[in-house]
């Protein structure tokens, strides 16, 4: 049942250092993303729009997102095209192309989780440790964070096991370069197209447990800290 | 604006929101606690936070003594205004334990501001024994007494207290009513606190500040807001007096006199409250609880029979009926004193401005 190939294994490296980059950048840029939502002061207008923006990975097809971030980030596109005047390379069938279209993607799996953790934490507790001398950096490790820890957790783990179930967006952006940018799910779809049903089954079936683990985790979370729903 | 004195808390300030504007111009004397009174609504608790530095509003003022926290582009953060908070719900951090609550602020307060300690905070507001239970395992006192401990400890130059009191129950209240008394006293800390209930600015307040309508209406001391027939403090409960003055050691029936000679009353000791010679108290006295005699009534058994001059005869506030007159009475000490009278026993015994007569007072409360 085990006995992956060098593939699998080159497959396997691939999806999990992207889930693990994804997953990092994700908690970067969705927290203060969450918190301007959850307590931001701005025009409801903007914040909806925002709102908005951050959930559209959710319905749109991720061959739509794959589609224009290939057209933005290939040789053509104006940041592709802008990279190679500077003489780097354009960004199409890389792992950086992946990286950032994964973030993208997965954005509001972590979004979500943590502007509920905000909503349901309030200003006060900040305002409370400002009050006590704590200034911003001080505020986020010492309240928001031991406070809204549960949201956190949960944002990580959805943000790992979304990109672990990419397909679309990488087969767009991507391709299937071994060691490069050939991930899992699209590594089952090739061994299904050559009828190797059982190296697909494999490793569908490492994934279907490996999911439901996180999801059990996520939930089990959920619901010691009692602070977000999904 | 001109340059602000010396020990005032100068603010100006715009907002305007849907349904609610704040304008108001004024500078609070750093003394004592000073009450923001007013109904829900009327814009205190923004006025607080503006201070606070939790709002911002454009164009607004804030002056602390020499210091500048908002004009123009300047504005220093809530966590550099040394400035503590309590709300009137629980904010105790629930991931730390009551010292570690304690103790957030007072670690993050440099050494040499440092004027207050742990152990004297804690012995202040009787949390000694508290220090090592968990947050969630306080009672709601316990809770509202360790938020005002962690305020303390960062020995801020402003206390900022939003209906520290409003959430807890009659006999909760009247647990942390006298730390608060103590507080401003022992502390020297000046204090804002916003309340709605005319009996904590009674007890707790050196001055009121009448708020209505985002606006601020009238800055007084207590004692000229405790005089006057209209005063906002008496529009729900109905008049009355709070006489300040220093309570003596008890006679042998237990009663404490109270007051100088020529006004003096004689007070039964509260269970409970300290009892040393000499200390500072208030006595509340409702005005529905004094009558007016123009001679000495000699077999009677009130004890406290004070002779007063009428000074005014008003109709008096509340609800009670048309045929009430609030009659504000000097005693011979300064202090007035309220009695609420019928319209019939008024005419009756021909009550006018500057009668002398002797207040009969049935029963008085002892706030200290």
């Amino acid at each position: 049942m085990f006995d992956l190939s060098p593939t699998d294994w080159m497959a396997i490296e691939v999806t999990l250092k992207l889930a693990l980059y994804t997953t990092l950048i994700l908690l970067v840029i969705a927290t203060p993303i969450a918190w301007w939502l959850a307590n931001g002061r701005g025009s409801p207008g903007v914040r909806t729009a925002v709102q908005a923006l951050v959930a559209l990975p959710l319905v749109l097809p991720p061959t739509v997102l794959g589609f224009y971030l290939l057209v933005l980030l290939g040789p053509a596109g104006p940041v592709g095209s802008t990279l190679e005047s500077w003489g780097l390379n354009h960004l199409a069938f890389t792992f950086q192309g992946i990286l950032i279209g994964s973030v993208i993607y997965s954005l509001p799996f972590a979004v979500q989780p943590l502007q509920q953790a905000f909503a349901n934490l309030g200003r006060r507790p900040v305002e409370i440790a400002g009050s006590l001398g704590a200034g911003r950096i001080d505020r986020f490790v010492t309240v928001i964070l031991p406070m809204t820890r549960g949201g956190f957790i949960v944002a990580a783990t959805l943000a790992f096991a979304h990109t672990l179930g990419e397909f679309g967006v990488i087969l767009m952006l991507g391709g299937a370069i071994p060691g490069e940018t050939q991930v899992l799910s699209i590594l089952i779809y090739d061994h299904a197209e050559a009828m190797d049903f059982d190296s697909a089954h494999r490793l569908s079936f490492g994934l279907l447990i490996f999911a439901f683990a996180v999801l059990f985790i996520v939930y089990a979370i959920n619901r010691r800290f009692d602070t977000v729903r999904l | 604006m001109t340059r602000p004195e010396p020990d005032t808390l100068r603010i100006k300030a715009r907002l305007e929101r849907p349904g609610f504007a704040l304008d108001v111009d004024t500078a609070f004397p750093l003394e004592g606690v000073t009450a923001l009174f007013g109904r829900s609504g009327c814009g205190k608790t923004t006025l607080l936070r503006i201070i606070a530095g939790l709002e911002h509003p454009p164009g607004g003022e804030v002056h602390f003594r020499d210091s500048v926290w908002q004009s123009g582009k300047t504005f220093i953060p809530l966590h550099r205004r040394r400035v503590g908070l309590v709300f009137q719900e629980s904010t105790l951090l629930p991931h730390l334990s009551v010292r570690g609550n304690l103790l957030y602020g007072y670690k993050r307060t440099p050494e040499p501001l440092r004027r207050l300690h742990l152990d004297e905070v804690a012995r202040l507001l009787g949390i000694d024994d508290l220090l090592e239970r968990r947050a969630d395992q306080l009672s709601g006192g316990q809770r509202q007494r360790v938020a005002l401990g962690r305020a303390l400890l960062t020995s801020p130059d402003l206390l900022l207290l939003d209906e520290p009191l409003n959430a807890l129950d009659t006999q909760t209240k009247r647990e942390i009513m006298p730390f608060l008394a103590r507080l401003s006293e022992e502390t020297g800390i000046p204090s804002l606190l916003v309340t709605h209930a005319p009996d904590e600015v009674e007890r707790l307040a050196t001055r009121v500040a009448f708020m209505h309508d985002g606006q601020l209406e009238r800055l007084e001391p207590l004692r000229e807001a405790l005089a006057r027939a209209d005063s906002p403090l008496f529009r729900d409960e109905g008049a009355v007096s709070v006489l300040q003055g220093e309570l003596g050691p008890a006679d042998t029936h237990g009663l404490h006199p109270f007051g100088p000679p020529e006004a003096r009353y004689r007070v039964p000791s509260t269970p409970g409250a300290a009892n040393g010679a000499g200390r500072p108290a208030r006595l509340r006295i409702d005005a529905r609880d004094v009558s007016i005699a123009l001679t000495p009534p000699q077999d009677v058994s009130i004890l406290n029979i004070i002779p007063v001059t009428i000074e005014t005869l008003d109709e008096a506030p509340g609800h009670h009926g048309p045929a009430r007159v609030l009659a504000v009475c000097r005693q011979d000490d300064g202090h007035t004193l309220m009695a609420e009278l019928t319209k019939l026993s008024t005419e009756r015994l021909g009550l006018q401005p500057r009668t002398r007569a002797h207040a009969l007072v049935k029963s008085v409360a002892l706030l200290d």
